[in-house]
C-alpha cells in the first residue's frame, strides 16, 4: 500500500478534481471570515451575480479592526465601523453565522474556531488571514487565502491550489523549566529562517510536541507561516479528542465515536516521504526573543545579537537596516535592554493558558514603572474564564490593563498602537517594521518572558526570577 | 476579478533592492479599512514613502522621478507575511503589472496571479545584474514575454526563462480567473459535498 503522510491523507480526500498540469480543485470544509478581507469578496460575488453556495460552512466574527474598549458602544472610527457593519449586512443577507461584538463567542477568529469545536481533525479550513495555520494543531489542513479566494469559496466552496511539498519538523526530548511552546517555534524559525518553509506544508512531530497541550500546539502551528510555509499540522491524539469533547459543534453520541475512530487513522504512515526533514533536540531550546524585523531574527535571551557573519544568507544591507530600525548594535547583549510596553494577546498567545501563565508569574508583584502593560484576551470566553479564575484581579493588582477581545496591538488597526520608537515585548507573531504602529519596535517572546519583562522593565530571561514563580507551561 | 490580459511587457523598472519586503510594508494594516478594491495604490509602501506628516520621504525610490515603469524589481523573499490581497491590489493600482525577485512568499505569489500581476522569479545573479544595469542607466528596459516565459535585460541582451504553471499562464494570457473555472464545476462540487 502507498505510504502517505497525514497531509496527503487529508488533501487527497478533498480533491474534487485535478486540473491537468495545473492546480487541484480543493473542497473546503470550513471557512472563517472577518471584517477586513471579506467585503470586497462579497462585493465581487454580487457583481458577478453569484451567491454563497454553502453558507452553513462559513462562520464570521469581527476581530481585526475592532476597538478593545467600549465595545458596547457604536464604533467611533468611521471606516472600522463601516467594515463591521458590512460584515453584519452580508452575514444577514447570505445566512452566515456571525459571532458579533459583545456576544458570548466573539473573539479572534483563530481563537473561537477551536473553542466552538468548529475546528476538527481531518478538515480543510481556510480564512482570509495567514494565521489560519493555527487550526493545524488539530490535525487539519488549514491555511490563509487572499480575497479572490474568499470569493471562490463563497461561490463554489473550493479553491484552486497546487499541492505543496512536505516538510517534517521533529522535536524530541523534554523542555526545560521556563521554556514554552512559543520558545519552540521562535527557535525553529530562527533555525529555518523566515523564508525557509516557503512552498512547504509542515508537520510537527516528536515527543516535545505530543506532550504539549492543545493551546500550546496552536501557538506552534500559528507561526508556521512565519517560516513562509502555508501551514503546519500535528497528528490528532488523545489530547486533541479530550479538548474537543463536549464543545458546541463537536459531534456527540454515536457520531462522536465514529468521528474519533476516523480521527485515529489520521497520522503519517511509517516510512512515508517528506521532501525535507528537520530534527531538533528540546534540550537545546531556551527562552527566546527576536531582535530584528522578521520572526526569523530570533536568539536565546542569554545570547548576543548576531554579527553579520552568522546570517542565514541575508545580505548585510537588509540586516543593518533591520538593526537600525530596532536601534540595536550587532554583537551586543539583548538582555537588560529597556522596554516600554508589554502586550499579551493575539491568536498566538491570547488564550486562557497564556493569561494564567502571566498571572501566576506576576502574582503579588508590581510591574516596573517604565512599563505599560496590556492584556487582551483572544475571545469573550477567555475573558470570562480570566474573571472567573481571579486572574484579572491578580493582573490588575500588578498594574496590567485589561482590554476587550480582538486582534488589538498585534496589528494595530485599532487604537492599540505602540508609539514610534518605543519598544514592545509582545506575545504576538510579527515583528515587522510598523506592525504594532508606525515606528514601533517589536520583540516577540513567550508569555512568561513578557511577564518577566513587565516586572523588571528590561529584557529578562524568565528563569532568572524566582523558580517558584514558574507556571510551568 | 477580471484584469488586463498579459502578453509581452517591455518597460523601465523601479528597483527596490531590500530583502524580505513584507506585506505590512507594502500596505500597512491601518490602510486596510476600505470596503472596495480601488485606491490602495496611494498607500503603497506608505511608511517608507511618506513621513508621519504625510510628506514624501527623500531617498525612497517611488519618490524619485528617475525611476518609473510597470515593473517592480525587489530583493529576495518579497511579499512575506499576511495574506492580505490588498498588497497585490496596491501594487496593481499603483501601476505595476509585474514584480521581479529571486524569491517570492507563497501567498503573495498566489494573490498576485489572481489579480493580474505577473511574479517573475529570476536567479540571484540575474537579479543583481538587473539592479546594476538600472543603477547605471535608469532608462534600461526589461522585457517580459509570458508566452515564451522569458525575461530579458535589453541593455545587455541577457535573458532568463522563468517558471509558471501552464494553467495560471493561460489565465494570465486571457485575463481569466479561477472563479470562471470553478463555476463551471458547480454540479461536480455539489455532488462531492453530498458524499461527505
Ligand atoms: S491576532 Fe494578529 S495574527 Fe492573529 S488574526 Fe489577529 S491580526 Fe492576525
Amino acid at each position: 500500500m502507498e505510504k502517505k503522510t497525514l497531509f496527503d491523507k487529508i488533501w487527497d480526500a478533498h480533491v474534487v478534481k485535478s486540473v491537468e498540469k495545473g492546480p487541484d480543485v480543493l473542497f473546503i470544509d470550513k471557512h472563517f471570515i472577518h471584517e477586513v478581507t471579506s467585503p470586497v469578496a462579497f462585493l465581487n460575488l454580487e457583481k458577478r451575480g453569484n451567491s454563497v453556495l454553502f453558507p452553513e460552512r462559513t462562520i464570521a466574527t469581527p476581530d481585526h479592526n475592532v476597538p478593545t474598549e467600549g465595545q458596547e458602544q457604536t464604533i467611533k472610527d468611521k471606516l472600522s465601523r463601516m467594515q463591521v457593519e458590512r460584515l453584519r449586512e452580508n452575514c444577514r443577507k447570505y445566512g452566515i453565522e456571525l459571532h458579533d461584538l459583545g456576544s458570548e463567542h466573539h473573539g479572534i477568529v483563530h481563537v473561537i474556531g477551536p473553542e466552538l469545536g468548529v475546528t476538527q481533525p481531518g478538515m480543510t479550513i481556510v480564512c482570509g488571514d495567514s494565521h489560519t495555520s493555527t487550526h493545524g494543531a488539530f490535525g487539519a489542513i488549514a491555511f490563509g487565502i487572499g480575497t479572490s479566494e474568499v470569493e471562490m469559496v463563497f461561490a463554489s466552496q473550493c479553491i484552486m491550489q497546487a499541492k505543496p511539498k512536505k516538510m517534517r519538523i521533529t522535536i524530541d526530548g523534554e523542555l526545560g523549566e521556563g521554556v514554552t511552546s512559543k520558545d519552540i517555534i521562535l527557535y525553529v524559525i530562527s533555525k529555518i529562517s523566515a523564508s525557509g518553509g516557503t512552498g512547504y506544508f509542515l508537520e510537527y512531530a516528536g515527543s516535545a510536541i505530543t506532550s504539549l497541550s492543545m493551546e500550546a500546539r496552536m501557538t506552534i502551528c500559528n507561526m508556521s507561516i512565519e517560516m513562509g510555509a502555508r501551514g503546519g499540522l500535528i497528528a490528532p491524539d488523545e489530547t486533541t479528542f479530550a479538548y474537543l469533547k463536549g464543545k458546541k459543534y463537536s459531534p456527540s453520541g454515536k457520531a462522536w465515536d465514529d468521528a474519533v475512530a476516523y480521527w485515529k487513522s489520521l497520522k503519517t504512515d511509517e516510512g512515508a516521504d517528506f521532501e525535507v526533514e528537520h530534527h531538533f533536540d528540546a534540550a537545546d531550546i531556551e527562552p527566546m526573543i527576536t531582535y530584528g524585523t522578521n520572526p526569523g531574527m530570533g536568539i536565546k535571551i542569554k545570547e548576543n545579537i548576531p554579527t553579520g557573519a552568522d546570517l542565514l544568507g541575508s545580505n548585510k544591507k537588509s540586516y543593518q537596516q533591520a538593526l537600525d530600525y530596532m536601534g540595536f548594535q550587532a554583537g551586543e547583549p539583548i538582555k537588560g535592554k529597556k522596554v516600554d510596553y508589554v502586550f499579551v494577546g493575539s491568536c498566538t498567545n491570547g488564550r486562557i493558558e497564556d493569561i494564567r501563565a502571566v498571572a501566576n508569574f506576576v502574582k503579588g508583584k508590581q510591574k516596573a514603572e517604565n512599563i505599560t502593560a496590556w492584556i487582551v484576551p483572544g475571545s469573550k470566553e477567555v475573558e470570562k474564564l480570566a474573571h472567573e479564575e481571579g486572574l484579572v484581579d491578580i493582573l490588575k493588582a500588578a498594574g496590567f490593563e485589561l482590554r476587550q477581545p480582538g486582534c488589538s496591538a498585534c496589528l494595530a488597526m485599532n487604537d492599540d498602537k505602540i508609539p514610534a520608537g518605543k519598544y514592545a515585548v509582545s506575545t504576538s507573531n510579527r515583528n515587522f517594521e510598523g506592525r504594532q504602529g508606525p515606528g514601533a519596535r517589536t520583540l516577540l517572546a513567550s508569555p512568561l518572558t513578557v511577564a518577566a519583562v513587565a516586572i523588571t522593565g528590561v529584557i529578562t530571561d524568565p528563569r532568572e526570577l524566582a523558580v517558584a514563580d514558574y507556571a510551568g507551561v | 476579478m477580471a484584469y488586463d490580459k498579459f502578453n509581452v511587457l517591455s518597460s523601465t523598472v523601479v528597483p527596490l533592492p531590500t530583502e524580505n519586503v513584507d506585506t505590512d510594508q507594502i500596505i500597512p494594516a491601518r490602510f486596510l479599512k476600505a470596503t472596495e478594491r480601488e485606491g490602495f495604490g496611494d498607500n503603497l509602501f506608505r511608511d517608507w514613502r511618506y513621513d508621519s506628516e504625510g510628506q514624501p520621504k527623500k531617498g525612497f525610490v517611488l519618490n524619485d522621478p528617475t525611476y518609473q515603469g510597470k515593473i517592480l524589481v525587489a530583493g529576495k523573499n518579497f511579499g512575506s507575511g499576511s495574506s492580505r490581497e490588498h498588497a497585490a491590489w496596491a501594487i496593481y493600482d499603483y501601476g505595476f503589472r509585474c514584480v521581479v525577485s529571486s524569491f517570492f512568499a507563497d501567498i503573495f505569489k498566489n494573490n498576485a496571479l489572481n489579480v493580474g500581476i505577473l511574479p517573475v522569479t529570476v536567479s540571484p545573479e540575474f537579479l543583481d545584474e538587473i539592479f546594476e544595469a538600472v543603477e547605471k542607466d535608469p532608462n534600461t528596459n526589461l522585457e517580459v514575454d509570458l508566452k515564451r516565459q522569458t525575461i530579458t535585460l535589453l541593455a545587455t541582451g541577457k535573458s532568463e526563462s522563468f517558471d509558471i504553471n501552464p494553467y495560471k499562464k493561460a489565465n494570465m494570457q486571457n485575463g481569466f480567473d479561477d472563479i470562471d473555472y470553478l463555476l463551471n464545476l458547480k454540479e461536480e462540487i455539489v455532488d462531492f459535498e453530498k458524499s461527505r
